[in-house]
């Protein structure tokens, strides 16, 4: 198998993946859950850690010090964030099933 | 790459995967959120440990510092309310920061070779990275005004649009090709600049109450360009990661539209077509029954079934807590008191539920729309605090209204309605609300929270 084919495999099956964990997730979660998942693509910072740690332009260094910034708003505020609505569900304890709710609509 | 770090990579990515499937239980979202925030530190901090001569250490920490100072206190500041926003400035930052990884990453590449043939499909990717990401950033900050209304929140369109947007689209082809083929960094900062613009048109179109589906799809566009960064780097976990995020992210927004009634291209586009004739969003002055506090505190303390639709405008006013106090002093009469969940109330899919969460709200008092519309027609008295689109019967009888065939909370059938408006200006998507001039329906105005106070005091006196 050659390298790039070993790359769309991982990218075909997390694709899946992603589809599959969160498809009971209950309206009540849609809002969490997209502030989680907004987080988790924060992970950008590692790459630019990646680029940034390995330049030795004056220039590349500061738009990449940018993007770290950047990245740390998005990883750091977003996990935060979530945290702090999550937070409002931990003393329920829920009574119902929550799944079900997702086609709330129709 | 040592092994090791391959498989702690594998391991991040693996928490990522945990995360999102614990985010979506109600009593695991928590320590899902907490996995994926500890996968995502192990995986930033790895570089520091295993890449040799890892240049700019503390300048690039001190960068992290700023950026944990900033998000930290972003996301602790926010009120509730706001969060749909905030949401939406977090996931611009990170597409931008995507774009300048893929302009450094490119750069690179080009040094590297010097003038050498590159890998057709990492260049490709990189013009994908610094296309999307650039939309991400754009269409996020386009909503971040729109939201907190330092724009208009209806749908902005001119005449040419549609063209416009197409010539970008061919333009932002033609320039990735050039990317891809010339490898010229020049070339890739037009089409970041293209980027911009297209994000920027992009969201205009988009109405207000439709909003936070475009920060969803955006969020799962942002997935996407990490992914794609991911790849040119050959680092697994900024792959899965990314493409964990875009493809449920992608999903989520389907579920989204979906709760609401709406196809997502509907939502996106409609404007464009020129869809809408209502939605003046003018006051009307057509003649309504009102009362005061003392009167609608009568009303409720003799009912024996009430149920309280909630909306935006409760949270606005702060008023959950002076809601919850009326409700408890209802139930402590004997009344059966519940609030009416809609899919979309608030400004984003579930966003009530942490709202009313906030003031202590049990969860049993909170039904949802399917579990609670059949019981309207036993209910004496429907109070709808702050709430008007998920209450309007020209979602079910106006075809061509913006709201049309969403599904609503059947408040109509009550015996009674009272509304507590601040004025007879219609709801966030500026449809008139037919429901305000039946003549079941009492008005009671004034700001939320002073009329809840009002309310409350009428009822301790009966």
């Amino acid at each position: 198998m050659t390298e790039g084919v070993v790359w769309l495999t991982i990218f075909v099956l997390s694709v899946f993946v992603g589809i599959e964990v969160i498809s009971k997730v209950s309206s009540t979660l849609h809002t969490p859950l997209m502030s989680g998942a907004n987080a988790i693509h924060g992970i950008i910072l590692l790459g630019a850690i990646l680029v940034t740690g390995t330049t030795e332009s004056t220039f590349a260094l500061i738009v990449g010090l940018v993007a770290i910034v950047l990245a740390t708003v998005n990883m750091v505020g977003g996990f935060v964030v979530t945290d702090r609505m999550l937070q409002m569900f931990t003393r329920r304890k829920p009574a119902r099933s929550p799944a079900d709710t997702d086609g709330g609509a129709r | 790459m040592p092994t090791w770090v391959q498989v702690v990579y594998l391991l991040c990515a693996v928490g990522f995967i945990l995360a999102l499937k614990g985010l979506s239980g109600p009593r695991t979202a928590r320590s899902g959120n907490l996995i994926g925030a500890a996968a995502a530190v192990v995986a930033c901090v790895l570089p520091f440990v295993y890449v040799d001569r890892l240049e700019h250490v503390p300048l690039m920490l001190g960068a992290v510092a700023v950026g944990t100072v900033g998000g930290v206190l972003g996301a602790r500041r926010v009120q509730m309310t706001q969060m749909p926003q905030m949401v939406a400035l977090f996931n611009g930052v990170g597409g931008g920061a995507a774009a300048l990884v893929a302009l450094l990453e490119l750069r690179h590449m080009t040094d590297a070779v010097g003038g050498g043939e590159l890998p057709g499909f990492d260049l490709a990717a990189t013009a994908f990275t610094i296309f999307v990401g650039s939309v991400s950033f754009a269409g996020s900050l386009v909503t971040f005004a729109k939201l907190q209304e330092l724009m208009t929140s209806r749908p902005v369109t001119f005449p040419g649009l549609p063209a416009l947007f197409a010539l970008l689209l061919v333009g932002a082809i033609a320039l990735s090709v050039v990317t891809v083929t010339d490898a010229a960094l020049a070339w890739a900062v037009v089409l970041c600049v293209v980027g911009l613009v297209f994000g920027v048109l992009l969201v205009l179109p988009v109405g207000g109450a439709d909003v936070p589906i475009v920060i969803s799809l955006l969020n799962a566009f942002t997935g996407l360009t990490v992914a794609a960064g991911g790849y040119v780097l050959g680092n697994t976990v900024l792959l899965v990661g990314g493409t964990l995020v875009g493809s449920a992210g992608t999903f989520l927004t389907l579920l989204m539209a979906r709760a609401m009634g709406r196809s997502v291209a509907n939502i996106m586009f409609g404007a464009l077509k020129g869809g809408s004739t209502l939605g003046g969003g003018v006051a009307s002055d057509r003649p309504v029954r009102s009362a005061g506090p003392d009167d609608v505190g009568i009303v409720l303390a003799y009912a024996s079934r009430v149920i309280i639709v909630p909306g935006y405008g409760l949270a606005v006013a702060q008023a959950q807590h002076t809601l919850r106090e009326l409700v408890d002093l209802l139930l402590k009469r004997g009344i059966k008191v519940d609030y009416a969940i809609h899919p979309v109330a608030g400004r984003m899919p579930g966003h009530m539920n942490v709202l009313l969460a906030e003031a202590q709200v049990p969860y049993e008092q909170l039904i949802e729309m399917d579990d609670i519309n059949g019981e309207f027609k036993h209910t004496d008295v429907v109070l709808v605090v702050g709430a008007n689109d998920v209450v309007n019967p020209a979602a079910k009888t106006t075809p061509g209204a913006p709201i049309y065939g969403m599904p609503i909370l059947n408040a109509d059938e009550a015996h009674q309605i009272v509304f507590m408006k601040r004025s007879m200006r219609p709801g966030f998507a500026g449809i008139e609300n037919e429901l305000l001039f039946d003549p079941k329906t009492t008005l009671l105005f004034g700001d939320a929270k002073d009329s809840l106070a009002k309310l409350l005091k009428a009822v301790e006196s009966l």
